[in-house]
């Protein structure tokens, strides 16, 4: 009965557990569809890039981890800042510019950040911030820590240099370090089998003596498990590891690159969708009998507001005082 | 008091900061069990440990952003660069990630990078050079140049403590020719402000500005010109290049009303050029003459000795320029 009892809690943990995942993923997709609108208003400006169809591999890492984890991102990071918990206000409200934003309006759409989150930034430029992943990882072993630093970037990434040294450093050093690497195949409008000799990227785990397993990026559950097994090699024992992610993005690379026809087929992109992380465990969990359409509705309506909310929220925040733009240069 | 080089005055700084804070650690290529290229980390990883004097791999650019990453953790790592020229693979990484992390996030980078820089050694091209018109144009940054024994180990101690990121330049040629009594660790404790020049000699015809190792050119080319000439000679030495002490350029302008400025660093770009336009903003009608400068030439470091001393600032290059400034 003892038994019964504890499995019937574990299903509990786990159906709430892929609640939230799905919650995370619905979020993330009705913000950057919300983003996608205020762009083309022309409230948000600059370069802006969507993660609609990438949303398994920050709702799947994320969830893995611990609130006082690491997390460090490159420029596609919406996504991660949001399941992190950085609030959708904070994160639209940067997007528009807003001294409300994450980063008090100095950092835009590729430089969202929030300390206390843990949230150590997006960067604007493929794979530099890689070496400071290795920094976080030697800074937590230092102060004798148990927690992990993920760092997420895209496939391009491998073919900077920075990305060789900081994998090496962290495997010599044995620092508790996440690669996930979210192979969407396309470095903006380049596929990547025409510019990298190896296309696997799990492979370069090879040449820095690294644990590495291949997923499906696609699937946000596989994505959840290959990370919680990273999570725990690097907790317990200071490992690092490479998780090659195999996702796709529905939408261009920024906001004015097209859905396709220049590097990709159309039907190539018809195909992918059919394949959408948010149908697919929505299916599951409806399958399952954890959730009904009724409930899948609602979850949708709620997420809706939330978004609905975070547009006005930065429509409605002021703009920077031009007396901070000489502030936080250098220390004051 | 003994007597130190200036390169046991910084050593002595790096450990002194070492016994002072858990926080500070060194790393670099052979800073630990070798002692650096140049034994400045010299029995540094016998006394700390391999948890704090890091050996790494020859990753200049993973060097600094590791470092970054650390010390957004509230550590205060010390890279070391074994040439300075070698900056240049985590430009990247200085401009772009450490230089805007307080401005974008909010967050502190309280980083050093420090390395040899610096020529009339015959390094050659590429372990001669004098970064630091690259990084002057960059908000974010410092940059400190210390050109005495005192100011190597009191820059070196403040640039730790500075809550910012901050590009310690150290001269190789004068890493043991100069030598200077300083007072022992357990005495004066050296903290040289940063963003405050020095007025290394005292003078009133004339103005040198300068910083590094040029200060002791200008310093052997003021003593002749005193004894041959007559001419009394001010030289400023600008200890940190970014920010640039304006007040102390003002007030030896306004008392000389004539400036030479000397820098090894080559000319186009160079440092000269940004003091210049300060003067020109903050004390134009104080000048009774055009501002000169003597730099190096606009080549790369030759290495053969002829050409490397006729590229190079040297003495008799102040002396001339300062004679013919003199007699405007």
């Amino acid at each position: 009965m003892a038994t019964a009892t504890a499995q019937s809690a574990k299903h509990q943990a786990q159906s709430e557990l892929h609640k939230r995942m799905l919650r995370e993923m619905l979020l993330i997709r009705r913000f950057e569809e919300k983003a996608a609108e205020a762009y083309a208003l022309g409230k948000i400006g600059g370069f802006c890039h969507l993660y609609i169809g990438q949303e398994a591999v920050a709702a799947g890492t994320l969830t893995a981890l611990r609130d006082d984890d690491y997390v460090i991102c490159s420029y596609r990071e919406h996504g991660q800042a949001l399941v992190r918990g950085i609030s959708a206000n904070a994160v639209m409200a940067e997007l528009f510019g807003k001294a409300t934003g994450c980063s008090k309006g100095k950092g835009g759409s590729m430089h969202l950040f929030d300390a206390s989150k843990r949230f150590m930034g997006g960067h604007g430029i493929v794979g530099g911030h890689l070496p400071l992943a290795a920094g976080l990882g030697f800074a937590i072993k230092y102060q004798g820590g148990d927690q992990v630093c993920v760092c997420y970037f895209g496939e391009a990434a491998v073919n900077i240099g920075a990305f060789h040294e900081a994998l090496n450093m962290t495997s010599v050093w044995k620092l508790p370090v996440i690669f996930v690497c979210e192979n969407n195949r396309y470095g903006m409008g380049t596929a990547f089998e025409r510019v990298a000799a190896v296309t696997d990227v799990v492979e370069h785990a090879c040449s820095y003596d690294m644990a590495a397993e291949l997923v499906n990026g696609m699937d946000v559950l596989e994505v959840h498990h290959a990370a919680a097994r990273a999570v725990q090699r690097a907790r317990k024992g200071g490992h690092p590891t490479l998780l090659e992610v195999r996702t796709y993005r529905f939408m261009g690379h920024s906001m004015s690159d097209p859905l396709h026809g220049v590097y990709r087929t159309k039907e190539e992109v018809e195909e992918q969708k059919q394949r959408d992380p948010i149908s697919h465990l929505a299916m599951k969990l409806k399958d399952e009998g954890v959730l009904d359409q009724a409930a899948l509705d609602a979850l949708d309506a709620e997420v809706h507001a939330v978004v609905e909310e975070a547009a006005k929220f930065a429509d409605d925040s002021p703009d920077p005082d031009p007396a901070e733009l000489h502030a936080h240069v250098v220390a004051d | 008091m003994p007597e130190i080089t200036y390169l046991e005055a910084l050593r002595q700084g790096l450990w002194e900061e070492m016994e002072r804070d858990e926080r500070v650690f060194i790393l670099g290529e052979d800073v630990g069990l070798y002692g650096g290229a140049f034994k400045v980390t010299e029995g540094f990883h016998k006394r700390f440990g391999e948890s704090r004097v890091i050996d790494t791999p020859i990753s200049e650019a993973a060097i600094v952003g590791a470092a970054a990453g650390a010390a957004h953790m509230g550590m205060r790592p010390v890279a070391e660069m074994q040439f300075i020229d070698f900056i240049s693979c985590a430009y990247d990484m200085l401009t772009n990630y450490v230089a805007t992390a307080r401005y974008r996030a909010g967050l502190a980078t309280p980083i050093v990078v420090r390395g040899p820089c610096g020529g009339y050694v015959r390094g050659g091209p590429f372990h001669s050079q004098n970064p630091e018109a690259a990084f002057l144009h960059t908000p974010g940054l410092k940059i400190v140049y210390p050109a005495t024994a005192r100011d190597a180990k009191g820059l070196i101690k403040s640039s730790i403590r500075d809550d910012d990121p901050v590009i310690y330049l150290e001269h190789k040629w004068l890493y043991r020719r100069i030598k200077e009594q300083l007072p022992p660790s357990e005495g004066e404790e050296i903290l040289t402000p940063i963003g405050e020049a020095r007025l290394a000699r005292e003078g009133t015809d004339l103005s040198i500005i300068t910083y590094g190792a040029t200060v002791w050119k200008s310093l052997e080319a003021a003593e002749q010109l005193e004894q041959e000439d007559g001419v009394s000679i001010e030289i400023l030495d600008l200890r940190t290049l970014l920010p640039m002490d304006d007040a102390a350029i003002v007030r030896t302008v306004q008392k000389t009303n004539k400036v030479l400025i000397v820098h090894e660093d080559t000319r186009t770009g160079g440092v000269a050029g940004e003091i210049a336009a300060r003067i020109n903003e903050r004390a134009f009608e104080w000048l009774d003459g055009p501002i000169m400068r003597v730099t190096a030439h606009d080549v790369p470091l030759p290495y053969a000795p002829t050409l490397e001393d006729f590229v190079l600032p040297q003495t008799e290059d102040i002396v001339k320029a300062v004679r013919w400034l003199a007699a405007y």
